[in-house]
C-alpha cells in the first residue's frame, strides 16, 4: 500500500498535543496504521511536546503532595488504567487476527472497538448507492465519525462544514477536487472547504469520515438528504 | 555532549532505576523535576490549580507504576511523561478516548529499519529539538508553543493572535518542517 495523501503538519501537531476530539483522533489513528512516515512525525511532535512541557513555567505543587504520593506508591493499581470504555456498546473483546477480516475488509485495530461486526452491521440507506454506519452513537464531545459505503460511480452529496472534516479510505477509491484517494489516504477538508467525492473504482468505496462540527449541505437535493444522513 | 543531554540521560536513568529497583530516591528526584512542570503545563491548558495538581500527581503515580514500559530507545523521559499527561487529561477532564495505532496490529505498515550506526539517542534528539526551536523566528515559536499549551483550536489561536487561520497553519508548517530538518533523518 502506498499512501499518497497525508495530514497537514497542523493536524499532526494537534493529534500529538491531544487537542483533537475522539472522532478526528480515530481518523488519525487509522491513517497512522497505514503510514510509518506520519507515525514518525507524530513521535517527533510528541518530542516537541515533551520539550515544551519541560520548559513550561513550573507551578509549585500543593503542600504535602509528595508525601501523599509516596503513601500511594505501594497501593495496588486499579484494574482499569486503560482509557474509558468506548462510547459505542457494540464492543468486542480483543479479537484475534483471524477475526480481523469482517465483511470482506480487514479493519485496522483502532476501528475495531467501534465496529463489532461489519458483515452483520445494519447499514443505513443514505441515498442511491450510498450507505452509512454511525461509529459514535453516544458521542461525549462534538466529534462525529461514520463509515460510508459508496457504490462504484456514485457521488457523496455535496457538503460544506464549520469545522474540520477528515476522510480515510479503507477499500476502493474516490476522486474529489484534491485528487484520487486510495486505501490509507487521508483527505483533510478545512473549515469553509467543500468537496464532492465520487467512488471511481470497480468495487465499493469504503471509507470513514470524521468531523469536529456538524456538516452542512448545499443545493436542494443534498439539503433534503442532510436529515437522513444525520449530518 | 552538552549538559542538557546528560540531564536527559540522567532522567531516563531515574525511570529505569524505578523500573528495576523500585528506587524511591529516583522517584522523588523525578517528582521534583517534573511535578511542578506538569502542573504548570496543565494549567496553561486550562486546568484549575487543584485539577492540575491532582492530575500531575496521577501522572507521577503512573510513572512509578509503568516505569517498566518506558523504552528510552523510543522516547526521551520528558516525551514519555508528556504523553502520559496528555492521555490522563483527555481521560479525566474530557472523558473521551484517544484512539491510537496499535503496534501489534497485523495491518500496521512497518517502517524501514533505521540505520543503527547513525542513530542518535532520544536524549540527543531532545537536545537537537531544543536547539532547533531556539533558531526559529519568534512568530513560529509562538504558534508552535501555543499549539501545545492551549487546549484551543488553531482557529482560536488565529483569533487570539489576530492573524488569519491560513497564516497560523503556514507558520506551524514552517516551524515543524524546520525542526524536523534540523533534527535530521536520524529520528526514527
Ligand atoms: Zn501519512
Amino acid at each position: 500500500m502506498t499512501v499518497k495523501h497525508h495530514p497537514s503538519e497542523a493536524l499532526l501537531l494537534a493529534y500529538a498535543a491531544g487537542h483533537l476530539g475522539e472522532g478526528l483522533s480515530l481518523l488519525m489513528a487509522t491513517h497512522l496504521t497505514y503510514c510509518p512516515d506520519c507515525r514518525a512525525a507524530v513521535a517527533e511532535a510528541e518530542a516537541v511536546g515533551g520539550a515544551v512541557m519541560e520548559e513550561s513555567a513550573p507551578v509549585v505543587m500543593r503542600d504535602g503532595a509528595l508525601d501523599a504520593l509516596l503513601g500511594r506508591l505501594d497501593a495496588p493499581a486499579p484494574e482499569a488504567r486503560r482509557p474509558a470504555p468506548p462510547s459505542v456498546t457494540r464492543r468486542r473483546p480483543a479479537s484475534s487476527p483471524a477475526r480481523a477480516v469482517q465483511g470482506g475488509i480487514a479493519l485496522p485495530a483502532p476501528l475495531k472497538s467501534y465496529v463489532s461486526d461489519l458483515a452483520g452491521a445494519r447499514w443505513q440507506w443514505v441515498g442511491p448507492g450510498v450507505r452509512q454506519l454511525d461509529l459514535m452513537q453516544r458521542p461525549r464531545g462534538r466529534d462525529t465519525a461514520r463509515m460510508l459505503r459508496i457504490a462504484p460511480g456514485r457521488v457523496l452529496p455535496h457538503h460544506g462544514h464549520e469545522g474540520l472534516e477528515l476522510t480515510v479510505v479503507l477499500q476502493g477509491s474516490f476522486t474529489d477536487e484534491q485528487g484520487r484517494f486510495t486505501a490509507g489516504d487521508l483527505a483533510e477538508i478545512d473549515r469553509d472547504g467543500s468537496h464532492q467525492p465520487i467512488a471511481d473504482s470497480g468495487e465499493d468505496c469504503i471509507c470513514i469520515i470524521g468531523t469536529d462540527a456538524p456538516l452542512r449541505f448545499s443545493g436542494w437535493v443534498p439539503r433534503m438528504m442532510a436529515p437522513m444522513m444525520g449530518f | 555532549m552538552t549538559s542538557v543531554a546528560m540531564d536527559g540521560e540522567a532522567l531516563a536513568g531515574m525511570v529505569r532505576s524505578i523500573a528495576e529497583h523500585r528506587d524511591q530516591t529516583a522517584f522523588v528526584r523525578l517528582f521534583e523535576h517534573f511535578g511542578p512542570r506538569i502542573k504548570g503545563f496543565l494549567m496553561r491548558q486550562g486546568a484549575s490549580d487543584s485539577e492540575a495538581d491532582d492530575l500531575a500527581q496521577d501522572v507521577m503515580l503512573t510513572v512509578w507504576r509503568k516505569a517498566g514500559q518506558f523504552d528510552p530507545v523510543k522516547a526521551a523521559a520528558s516525551t514519555w511523561i508528556f504523553t502520559i499527561a496528555r492521555n490522563r487529561r483527555i481521560d479525566v477532564l474530557r472523558r473521551e478516548r484517544r484512539p491510537e495505532p496499535d503496534a501489534n496490529d497485523p495491518l500496521l505498515v512497518g517502517e524501514p529499519e533505521p540505520c543503527a550506526e547513525t542513530q542518535m539517542s532520544t536524549a540527543q534528539i531532545q537536545v537537537r529539538i531544543r536547539e532547533a526551536m531556539a533558531t526559529l523566528p519568534p512568530e513560529q515559536v509562538e504558534v508552535l508553543t501555543l499549539s501545545f499549551f492551549e487546549d484551543i483550536s488553531h482557529s482560536d489561536i488565529a483569533d487570539r493572535l489576530g492573524i488569519p487561520l491560513g497564516t497560523v497553519k503556514s507558520r506551524l508548517r514552517l516551524a515543524f518542517r524546520k525542526v524536523k530538518a534540523l533534527v535530521g533523518d536520524e529520528f526514527a
